[in-house]
Order: structure tokens, then sequence, then C-alpha cells
């Protein structure tokens, strides 16, 4: 029982040192399995190709912060990175011109763009604005009378066309009627529309021209595959997009389409779509985003405990302890308790990817390794403050006063200090490799 | 030879050879650029032949198996030279395909063909492609709107009633729909129709209320008609990535597939997602859809849609 606990140990307190820096061999396990992952949820196989060599690029020869492995310290790496690539940007709407302003929605069929729209107009209403709905789908039978269903739910005026008019001249008279009746913002539904049929597309640019809009968003499934990049970069080409709204994310599509079209037309991604219903719109947060194409949730829960967990100033204190080797029985109960602290052994081994079925079903060894730890606790516990800075003076009459106090035997407590002084010795093995992390330590943390 | 089945009206193969060149020429002109002046197949190849078919949206899984499959054969001899990869390859994507060429047959009257899916992939456009389709066949058919939710919806599937010149029923907007279908299925029975293709509404796979309702419609079709006498065909957009799968499996586990419809082929995504789903779930793939107009609708072929996705 003693080596296993001794072995856990062991391995906690390596972790908690850090492994020296990020080299390829070090990281390559964990990359191949961001790699897959992101493929997984659809990320374009290109994107994810530049993404990771990027990635690993920068962060060759960082020094791992104490609290992380390797796999977690480069699996924080990524996870900022997506957050940065995909958020960073102001999001905010913009109606910055001389009102009606201009607001036009364009994709794919299917893509969500008249649901949008209705959400898109009871949004800006909240937000003081008076929007007018303008049905520019000529084309798939219905879709004047859909948004003009919703304009009634909304009770938000819808501009008044047919299938017989030309969609130009329906947004140019719709921006006239929006200028003599007062409304100050102009929403228009497009018809879905393939990216490679070249005279709808030419029709998107012609409304464009005509009406000047201050935003053109492209409206994208977040269930898109691969193609994702292609679609979003000839809508991007021939309109120069504006914005991004990703719809159906209430659904449990992984939403890699998000990264290849921020990726690739470096576009801000400004709204979700999250359900059905009209108030169902939300701005979009790209850390979400980024743990949902990651698909680690658990571990970058993990990672941020060990890091809340680890504080800085324990950190250099231990560390110089442990370089003058005044490593107390004291501070090793504290050590004890940090790691309990990050819940319990077995929960945070379940977390971690990787971790081999036999050993997350050794649930018994856990509780047997975490009833030792608490055990221990105890025992540190019932030794006075002298005893704990200098475990030398603690004789047989010590001892046996603690077995008592902490309603333990003598056998226990001489276990915990041959434990202590077993942890003492590799911490003296590892402290001279830590030294120079501390000041990236700092910046880190 | 690339599509065999004829065409039905003029116009309609070169639009769906023009529909189908994009993701062909793709392809076709990468493949070949890849084994061009190579003979052996090394690790590189095997490379670059897993990133194109990850773009094909094969998914990972699915591309590892046919990857390590040829790997198998390399390493037994049974494949050496980089030029027969493509056809080994083709060869092993159709034997996972051709299991779903299993054609849709309307064999009791009246026969209900429900059709569902998320929300968008297409569903009330193939319901009027494939009533256009049933009645050239000389079926008497009857569309019925149990998409009594979605804005416009009813309208929209009636203006393909008449498009393809068949039977309609509707209820309300948000009326129940299991009284549409209950109203359809009475009706056809009365009027000896040989087809009700029912409408519903587009709902993501993980909303529990919804996939519900739509159980609810199911039992009182079942009730009225008998099992033998339903076909459910789930919709799928090619466009969709490795989510196609949740789809399937969740749709299926509450209601039972019995048949596949893959929309938008006409762009420039493959659809090949539908690989991994016919090696998972032996669906068979009834229809594909090539475009927006009424005669849009083709029989799948695995051929065809494997020599599309080279
Ligand atoms: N290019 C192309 N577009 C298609 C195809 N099938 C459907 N569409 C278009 O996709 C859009 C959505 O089609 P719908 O039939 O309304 O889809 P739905 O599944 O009924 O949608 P909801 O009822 O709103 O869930 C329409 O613009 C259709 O014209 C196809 O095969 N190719
Ligand atoms: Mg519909």
């Amino acid at each position: 029982m003693f080596d296993n606990l001794s072995d856990k140990l062991h391995g906690v307190f390596k972790k908690l040192k850090g492994h020296g820096k990020l080299t390829e061999s070090n990281i390559k396990a964990t990359l191949r399995e961001v790699k897959l992952a992101l493929l997984e949820a659809d990320v374009n196989f290109k994107v994810v190709k530049s993404f990771i060599d990027e990635i690993s690029q920068k962060a060759l020869g960082e020094e791992v912060i104490l609290s992380l492995t390797p796999a977690q310290q480069i699996i924080k790496i990524i996870n900022e990175e997506l957050i940065h690539i995909m958020g960073d940007e102001d999001s905010d709407l913009n109606l910055k011109a001389v009102p009606p302003v201009g607001i036009m929605l364009v994709g794919l069929q299917g893509s969500g763009k008249t649901t949008t729209c209705g959400k898109l107009a009871n949004y800006l209403r909240k937000h003081g604005k008076s929007p007018l709905l303008v049905p520019a789908d000529v084309y798939r039978p219905a879709a004047i009378e859909q948004l003009k269903t919703l304009g009634k739910q909304l009770d938000i005026p819808v501009f008044d066309s047919n299938i017989k008019q030309n969609p130009v001249k329906i947004c140019k008279a719709a921006k006239d009627f929006a200028l003599k009746n007062a409304y100050d913002v102009c929403i228009i539904d497009t018809a879905g529309r393939l990216h490679i049929d070249e005279k709808l597309m030419a029709e998107l640019k012609s409304i464009k021209k005509k009406v000047g809009p201050t935003e053109v968003l492209f409206v994208a499934d977040a269930m898109t595959g691969q193609e994702a990049v292609n679609i979003a970069k000839t809508f991007d080409d021939i309109l120069d997009i504006t914005g991004v709204i990703l719809t159906k994310m209430d659904g449990d599509a992984r939403g890699g389409a998000a990264l290849s079209i921020k990726h690739i037309t470096g576009k801000p991604i400004k709204f979700i779509g999250v359900g059905e219903k009209l108030n169902q719109l939300e701005k979009f947060h790209p850390d979400r985003m980024a743990s949902q194409i990651l698909g680690m949730g658990d571990m970058l829960s993990l990672i941020e405990k060990a890091q809340n967990v680890f504080d800085e100033k324990r950190a250099m204190a231990l560390e110089k302890k442990i370089r003058k080797n005044q490593f107390t029985i004291g501070d090793f109960k504290d050590q004890l308790q940090q790691m309990m602290k990050l819940g319990s052994l077995e929960s945070i081994v379940k977390m971690m990817p990787g971790v081999s079925k036999k050993m997350k079903n050794n649930a018994q060894d856990f509780k047997d390794g975490e009833k030792d730890i608490k055990k221990t606790i105890a025992i540190i516990c019932s030794m006075t403050t002298e005893e704990r800075n200098r475990c030398e003076i603690l004789n047989g009459s010590r001892r046996k006063r603690i077995a008592k106090g902490s309603g333990t035997t003598v056998t226990d407590v001489n276990k915990v200090i041959k434990q202590y002084l077993e942890t003492r010795k590799v911490m003296q093995k590892f402290s001279k490799l830590g030294i120079k992390g501390l000041s990236r330590l700092k910046r880190s943390l | 030879m690339l599509f065999k089945a004829k065409p039905q009206k003029k116009g309609f193969f070169s639009r769906l050879k023009e529909g189908l060149s994009m993701t062909r020429d793709n392809i076709v002109g990468k493949l070949d650029r890849l084994v061009f002046g190579k003979k052996k197949i090394d690790a590189e190849l095997l490379e670059e032949l897993e990133e194109l078919l990850i773009t094909s949206d094969l998914g990972v899984k699915t591309v590892q198996k046919l990857i390590a499959s040829v790997e198998d054969k390399v390493s037994r001899k049974l494949l050496n030279d980089a030029s027969e990869l493509k056809n080994t390859l083709k060869e092993d994507i159709y034997q996972i395909l051709a299991g779903d060429e299993k054609p849709l047959e309307i064999t009791k009257k009246p026969y209900l063909v429900m059709v569902i899916g998320i929300n968008g992939v297409g569903k009330t456009t193939t319901i009027g492609k494939l009533a256009s389709q049933l009645k050239a066949e000389g079926k008497s058919v009857l569309l019925a709107a149990g998409d009594t939710f979605r804005a416009a919806a009813i309208e929209q599937l009636e203006i393909w009633s008449k498009r393809a010149d068949v039977g309609f029923i509707r209820q309300a907007q948000n009326s129940d729909p299991a009284a549409v279908i209950f109203d359809a299925i009475a009706s056809a029975k009365s009027r000896g129709i040989d087809v009700i293709i029912a409408d519903t509404a587009g709902r993501l796979h993980t909303k529990v209320n919804l996939m519900e309702e739509l159980k609810k419609l199911f039992k009182i079709a079942r009730r009225e008609l008998g099992e033998d006498h339903i076909e459910t065909l789930l919709v799928l957009d090619a466009t969709t990535g490795q989510n196609a799968v949740s789809q399937v499996k969740i749709f299926h586990k509450e209601v039972g597939i019995t048949g596949l419809v893959v929309t938008k082929l006409d762009g420039t995504a493959k659809g090949g997602v539908i690989v991994g789903i016919a090696d998972e779930f032996k669906i068979p793939v009834r229809y594909i859809g090539i475009g927006e107009q009424i005669d849009d609708l083709r029989v799948f072929n695995a051929q065809d849609f494997v020599d599309a996705l080279f």
C-alpha cells in the first residue's frame, strides 16, 4: 500500500514540477489527438493542418508551467489560440450610416436566413431601432409568405413584395419606402443559393451595390462539413461579407465550420442561432465555441482547476525551501492538501482523455489512495509546530501521542514519516530542473 | 459510363452532369495528380489520399478504415502499383454503398411516405419532386401538410402540390400534425389514393419534445395503416459534415428509418458522410437531390455516387 501511494505522490509531484520545455516528442501524441478531434468536429482539413503547424511552431521550446503536463500545456495553448482566432473582434452590428441602414443576409439554401431575419429584427427593435423586413427571395415557394408571417408574429412591418418582381428592384424600392416611412434599418432576406451559381451570385452583388448595406452577413449552418471553407470564401470573394451568423447551434454539432469560416474569411462571427423561436439569437462566445470544437471540455476544466489551485507564491516558497533543503513535513501536508483541492484523484484521472480503461476501472485503488492521503493529513495535523519543522525529534513517545491524537496506530505514523522522507528525496532531485521555470511561471499563471 | 441511368427529360442529364461535375473534376484532378509519376504506394501517398477522402466528408473513422484496408492489400502484395490505387479504393467504397442501392418500392395501398429530418435539409422540396415522379409513373398521390409549425410551410407544400398536380390536404397553422396525418390516411382510403406523402416540421434530433411529437405521428400512422404500409425517409443535406451520423442514429432510434435522401448534391459538397452511414446503419439511400427544380430528383446509384467522389 505504501509503495502504491508513494508512486502516486511521485507522479503528482512530477506533474506539479512541470517537464521542462515543450518538445516535438512530448507533444506529438497530444497534437495528433487534437488534430483528430478537430477533424471530427468538421474543421476543414487544410485549416486543421495549418492551425496545428502554426501552434506547434509557436509552442516548441516553451517552458512547461509548474502545474501542468506538456500535454495539458499544449491543449491550453491550443484552446487559447482557438478563442483568439474566433473571437478578438468587435462583433457588434455596424449601424453607422445615414438611415435607413441596410443589413443583408446571404447564404446557401436551408441555412436559416429567413428565420434569422426575424430574429435580427426582434433584436434590433429591442435595441431601440425600428426595422423593416424586406423579402427578396422570389424563388423558393412561399418564402415571401414565410417572412410576412414572421413579421406578423413579431408585429414588425414587412415590405410588400411578390414573386413577379425583380429582387434588386424590391430592395431598392424597400429602401425608398423605409426612408419615407422613417424605418431606420432594412433587413433584407435574400434567396438561398449555391456559391457556384454565377447568375444568382451576380444578383446579390447588384443588390449590395444598389442598397449599400453596412452589413452583409453570411448565414451558415453549424453542421456544415468540409466545404464550409470554399462556400464561405466564394461568398466573401464576391460580396466582401462583413460577418457571419451560425445557425442551428442548439443541436449536437461540434461546429468546426465556425473555425474554418473564420480562418478563411477573417470576418467576425457576430451571432449564433440557438432555437426556432424568434428570441433565440445570441451573441457569439468564442470560448464556448472553442471548447465545443475541441470536444475536450473536461480536460480544459481540469487544466483550469489545476492552475487556479496552484498558487504562485506558494510555488515560489516551496521551490526555495526544496532548494535549501528546508522542505518540512508541514510543507508535505500542504502539498497533499493542494492535491485534494483538485478534486478526488479518481475524478481527475477520469477527466483525462487517453487514460487507460484499466486505470479508470481501478476506482478502488484511487479510493484507497485518497483515504491514505486523508489519513496522512490527519496524522500530520496532530503534530506540534516544532515536530513539523524538525521531524528528527519524533521519538517513540511523541509518535505514540500523535497516533492517539489522530486515531491511528504508531505503524501508521511511522509510515507517514517514511513517506515524507522519501518524497523529500524525490523533490530534491526535481528541484534542479525547475528553477528556470519560475520566471516564466509568473507570466503564464 | 459515369451516369448510367437514362435521362428522363430533356436537359436532365446535362444538368445532372453539370451538377456533379464540379465534384468530380475536383477530385479526379487531385487524385490523378497525386498518383501521377508515382509507382510505389508509400506513406506520403497514403497520407495525401487520407486528406482527399477527409475533404469529401467521409470522416476520420471511415477514412482510417479505408486506408487500413489499402495498407493491408499493399502488405499482402495484392496491390502494388500506385495507378491501381484509385480503382481499388473505388471498389472498396462501392462495396460499402452497393447495399444502399434499393429503390423505393410502393407495395401496399395506400402507401404512406413520411418525410422527416432537421430544419432546412430539403424535405418539402423533395416531396414536391417525389410527388411529380410518382405521378408520372401513373400513381395517385396526396400530399399531407404535416408541418403546421414553420411559418408558411403549408403554403410552400401547397405550391408544390400544384406544380406536381397532385392532391393536397391541410389543416390550420399550429394545428396538431397527428390530426393532419390521420385525416390524410382516412381521405386516401376513401378516395383510393395510392400514395400519401407527409411533410413534417424540421426538427433537430436533439430536441426531446419534438422527437416525442414525431413518435406520436408514427404511432397513429402505424395504428391506421400498419408498419408495412409506411416508408420513413430521413432527408440529409450533402453539405452537412459528421453531424449527419448523429442525425441518422437518433432519428433511427426514435422512429425507425427505412430510407435516406441526400439533397443538394448539385453543390460542391460530396456527401461523403453517407459512406460511413451506409457502413454503420445499412439503411438504403432511395434518392438524391440535385437541384431545386421539380425533376431534380434521382434514384440513388452507388456507382454514380462513387464515380462522383473520384
Ligand atoms: N441546390 C439545391 N437546393 C435544394 C435541394 N433540395 C432543396 N433545396 C433548397 O433548400 C432549401 C430548403 O428546402 P426545403 O424543402 O424548404 O427544406 P425543408 O427541410 O422542408 O425545410 P424546413 O421545413 O424549413 O425544415 C430551399 O431553398 C430548397 O429550394 C437540392 O437538391 N439542391
Ligand atoms: Mg419544409
